[in-house]
């Protein structure tokens, strides 16, 4: 599951897939017309859409993408890189660079790929750039107030609007869509011709289409995510599953049993009252992220669902198999059961057979050593380390 | 021989779509610019005063985050690919060579001076803009970041807005 970067990817080999990605970048960049002032300005006064084109199809690809991916299990939206949204300095910020872009004919990376290729107005235009931010670096006390006015945080904007990401993400597409025609009957008119460049028009239906098709899927086909979690309720008591006895997570307990790991459903502000040793707590969505994935996909280990009631256990069961994991059990009974007969156990009558009185034993003294165990754990629990988003941005 | 002409522009943007959306899947950040050109200020000024470095807010900050090295930036390596992914772009397209971009009735002087004001324009916006046309705009819409498409239709709605007023600058005739 993505992304890939730090588990898969460490953070010093990620340096050279940056080398690597920025040469696709600046190849794409130049092939496009990017390194000209001249064909990137020509949005703004309607002889040159290119800009417009390159842009929105970009983006739009790699929006349906992210959507996709993420729709389908494969991306932890979660833990990539939203841009924060600070209102006013996004505002006049990108007021600024409009101002910047009409006077100087490039954006910074469009000046990175003409100065690459010896376009000298670029070279002056990316020595600007530095003079630019030196400013705001040394004017930093004077811009700081606007600069983090209205902070709302790594929101998107689906969560702004509280329309559907899916929704959203089709009507950007429409939107662009709709600018691709009317921004070429423009072009045509300012140019009073048709514009060689737009050439083989079959090439770019077949792109259109097939995005579309992956728009369409992802927009109308259940999210996997929402579809698992509604059936989990029900499916819950008729599923199949390993279980643990009580007695049996109080031995590996007991014994600090290394290849044991508990994770714990219930609600975080239970967790801190009262946890098992060594236990991770998790939502059920979260079930679904790239955390649970790192536990639940080992093999030599023995995973185990705890929570309130056995029932809740095997919702967190039925999910997970649903999703490909095979190495997991629930506990029995869930854990008001473990408590009631492990941590507060009394006999109610004498033992009589041989296995009652083993019990007895075991029982007796589990109730003696664990408190003591949970105690040690708490005070000496390490802080949680959950995965985290990505830090980018410019 | 003659320049190559340019490529598709659909064609070019679904490629860049999909390097867009593999360096997201990779590392979980998208494309940038302006950020190295801010690891390259903080970098030349560290070295130039340090001390200033200490004392200015903005600059302690950056360094603080940077563990001490400003140029060991994400951002940093990926523009180095840049410079050399245009240059061999350019290379096999026959558009290398050294030459000032301007249209006929517009000098030299004038043509460095506005490009030297427009790049500082675009510098100090990208900061407060935390980003610029790729790192705001382009990267935001494909994660749909409120604040990277509310940047992306400032620069462009910007952009739209002053250029009335520097259309000679393009325009031949000033028309």
């Amino acid at each position: 599951m993505g992304p890939l970067v730090p588990d898969f990817i460490g953070n010093e080999l990620n340096f050279v897939v940056a080398i690597l990605i920025g040469i696709a970048f600046g190849f794409i960049l130049e092939q496009a017309g990017f390194s000209t002032s001249k064909k990137l300005v020509g949005l703004f006064y309607g002889y040159d859409f290119t800009v417009l084109r390159v842009f929105f199809t970009a983006g739009i690809t790699a929006m349906i993408g992210v959507v996709a991916l993420g729709h389908f299990g494969l991306l932890d939206l979660s833990l990539i890189y939203v841009n924060p949204t600070f209102l006013w300095s996004a505002i006049i910020g990108g007021l600024i660079m409009g101002l910047g872009f009409v006077i100087g004919g490039f954006c910074p990376g469009t000046s990175v790929c003409a100065a690459a290729i010896g376009k000298i107005d670029a070279m002056v235009f990316v020595l600007g750039g530095f003079i630019g931010v030196f400013i705001f670096a040394e004017g930093y006390p004077m811009f700081e107030e606007l600069y983090k006015a209205e902070n709302l945080g790594f929101i998107t904007i689906y969560d702004l609007t509280g329309t559907s990401q899916g929704l959203f993400a089709f009507g950007m597409t429409a939107m662009a869509v709709g600018s691709f025609w009317f921004t070429t009957w423009v072009e045509k008119k300012v140019n009073k011709k048709e514009n060689p460049e737009l050439q083989p028009k079959k090439l770019y239906l077949g792109l259109g289409l097939t995005l579309f098709v992956i728009g369409f899927f992802t927009l109308f086909m259940p999210e996997r995510r929402v579809e698992l979690l509604a059936d989990a309720s029900a499916a819950a008591n008729s599923t199949e599953v390993n279980t643990m006895s009580v007695d049996e997570l109080a031995f590996r307990l007991l014994d600090q049993d290394k290849k044991l790991q508990v994770i714990d459903l219930r609600t975080a502000k239970e967790f801190e009252k009262f946890s098992l040793p060594g236990s991770t707590n998790m939502t059920f969505d979260e079930l679904f992220g790239k955390d649970a994935h790192k536990v639940l996909a080992l093999k030599n280990k023995k995973t185990v669902f705890i929570a309130n009631s056995e029932a809740e256990e095997r919702k967190a069961a039925f999910i997970v198999s649903e999703l490909g994991y095979r190495n997991f059990a629930v506990l029995e009974g869930g854990l008001t059961t473990f408590k009631k007969e492990i941590l507060e156990y009394k006999a109610d009558k004498e033992p009589v057979t041989r296995q009652e009185k083993d019990t007895h034993i075991f029982r007796t003294r589990a109730a003696k050593e664990l408190p003591a165990l949970i105690a040690a754990a708490k005070k000496s629990a390490a802080p949680k380390k959950k995965s985290s988003r990505v830090i980018g941005g410019c | 021989m003659n320049e190559t002409k340019y490529m598709n522009p659909y064609l070019a943007g679904f490629f860049l779509g999909l390097l867009l959306l593999v360096t997201i899947f990779v590392t979980g950040r998208g494309l940038g610019a302006s950020g190295a050109v801010k690891s390259g200020v903080v970098a030349t000024v560290t070295s130039v005063a340090p001390s200033h470095t200490q004392d200015s807010k903005f600059y302690s900050e950056y360094m603080k985050e940077h563990e001490n090295n400003p140029l060991k930036n994400w951002l940093v390596f990926e523009v180095l690919g840049v410079i050399f992914g245009a240059f061999i772009s350019g290379l096999v397209s026959n558009r290398l060579n050294f030459t000032l971009e301007k249209i006929p009735t517009v000098t030299t002087k004038t043509r460095v001076i506005t490009a030297l004001i427009g790049g500082a324009l675009f510098g100090l916006g990208s900061q407060l803009g935390r980003g610029c046309t790729s790192g705001s705009a382009l990267s935001g819409m494909a994660v749909l970041s409120a604040g990277g498409l509310i940047t992306m239709f400032a620069i462009f709605g910007g952009a739209y807005a002053f250029a009335w007023f520097f259309r000679k600058l393009w325009l031949e005739g000033g028309k």
